[in-house]
């Protein structure tokens, strides 16, 4: 049999137009469209592109789920077997569209889906622990290469054949590990890899560490006597009883707390909810984790201008990397927004 | 989180906790090491007047650090 593929591709390689035909709405024309013809030529008699869905870049971020509805009922209509979506190289707003619709499709429709772009493209951090995005060039040069890899990773997932690791399907990781019986023991191949670096030779690790960012740092404070400064902590302090229900490990909350008259931080206030530590210094004086009684007498004394009236405080125990980004991307604002010149941030 | 809060408000954020290369590694700015991991702001374990006087330092050395110029990740220490 031959399996049937439906196509996603933008206003621009569909030939309709570039920027100023990015509003278009979803269409969807029979057979196969501008990459398609490379895409079938990869895919030979196995498969073949039944149709072609087409949406403006800008209608679909900003018409989203409209355009999702729509598109799911174009795809739908041809009954396809798998999608496959761009690829989208380094176009930004394609590459969110491409994610977001093969996400759509494998939720609703319950079909495997493929896409294309360059890891650096904004879709890739957004979808590739959802989808299978495979990677590209930055431009459209590489569509050869792109259609390839996008090909025989389409007919692996249609016949259902078990997939190697990432790198070598050559898609970005989605994070899974799966279990299997190795030749060498653990020992072995730690030894081995230590040899190759050595040896200066290049070596695969087995489970790569995420990669953190980092940033400039801010120009300091100029005025400590009259500075606003806010008390942020990860050490899962909250008033006492834990009134957001913020998690004791893995959280994906935090909260603000109102400190106004508050002096100090005792038992009958304030408590640790954290999971990652023993808790009972700080449950006997939570000061310990959220030093507030101290700065309150740097504050009586003068040598920095007030506390800010709210305490962020969550727990950093298993959380997420980018769940406390996420934090931090919202306190941050919060904090510009009150006038607040520098923060201290206490963690367990 | 400290570096996510330093970038979208444009303020430094001082780090106190225990384990340096943590903070090293999520991109903290300006680094104090605290004292212990259940307690990175204090000596209870020495008696209220002792543990006070930690905290007090800790915090003066993080107001250092938020006036202090810096051009890379700089760690401030206490003790």
């Amino acid at each position: 049999m031959t399996f049937r593929i439906v196509h996603y591709i933008n206003q621009f390689y569909a030939g309709i137009g570039g920027e100023e035909m990015a509003h278009v709405p979803p269409e969807k024309r029979d057979g196969k469209v501008g990459p398609g013809a490379a895409l079938q030529a990869e895919l030979g008699k196995e498969a073949e592109i039944v149709g072609t869905v087409i949406c403006g870049d800008n209608y679909f971020n900003e018409h989203n789920e409209e355009a999702k509805k729509t598109l799911l009922e174009m795809i739908g209509s041809y009954k396809p077997d798998l999608l496959i979506a761009g690829p989208a190289f380094f176009a930004g707003r394609y590459g969110m569209a491409c994610g977001d619709i093969c996400a759509a499709v494998e939720e609703k429709l319950g079909i495997p889906v493929v896409t294309g772009m360059y890891p650096e493209n904004p879709g890739a951090e957004s979808f590739a622990k959802k989808v299978f995005i495979v990677k590209t060039a930055n431009s459209a040069r590489g569509i050869k290469d792109a259609a390839k890899s996008m090909a025989a990773l389409a007919l692996k997932l249609l016949k259902k054949e078990t997939l190697g690791p990432a790198a070598a399907e050559n898609y970005i990781s989605r994070g899974f590990r799966r279990v299997f019986f190795h030749e060498k023991n653990g020992a072995q191949r730690g030894l081995e890899m230590l040899l190759k670096k050595m040896a200066g030779e290049p070596f695969q690790t087995e489970y790569e560490m995420p990669t953190f960012k980092k940033i400039e740092p801010c120009a300091p404070v100029k005025d400590l006597k009259h500075a606003t400064i806010a008390l942020i902590t990860s050490g899962g302090i909250v008033p006492k009883g834990n009134p957001d229900k913020i998690r004791v490990s893995s959280a994906e909350s935090y909260g603000r707390y109102d400190i106004t008259g508050l002096n100090d931080l005792t038992p009958e206030n304030y408590e640790s909810i954290h999971g990652g530590y023993d808790t009972q210094w700080a449950n006997a004086d939570p000061d310990v984790v959220l030093p507030l009684d101290e700065m309150r007498e740097l504050e009586k004394e003068g040598k920095i201008g007030k506390i800010y009236k709210y305490v962020y405080c969550t727990t950093g125990t298993g959380t997420a990397v980018a769940w406390a980004e996420k934090f931090g991307q919202e306190i941050g604002p919060e904090l510009k927004a009150a006038g607040v010149d520098a923060a201290i941030l206490t963690s367990t | 989180m400290s570096r996510e809060i330093e970038k979208a408000a444009g303020i430094p954020v001082v780090q106190i906790a225990t384990i340096v290369p943590i903070m090293m590694t999520v991109g903290s700015n300006r680094i104090v090491p605290g004292v212990a991991i259940p307690h990175p702001v204090g000596k209870p374990e020495l008696g209220d007047a002792e543990d006070k006087k930690a905290r007090r330092k800790l915090l003066e050395k993080a107001l250092e650090a938020m006036v202090t110029p810096i051009d890379k990740q700089t760690i401030f220490k206490a003790f």
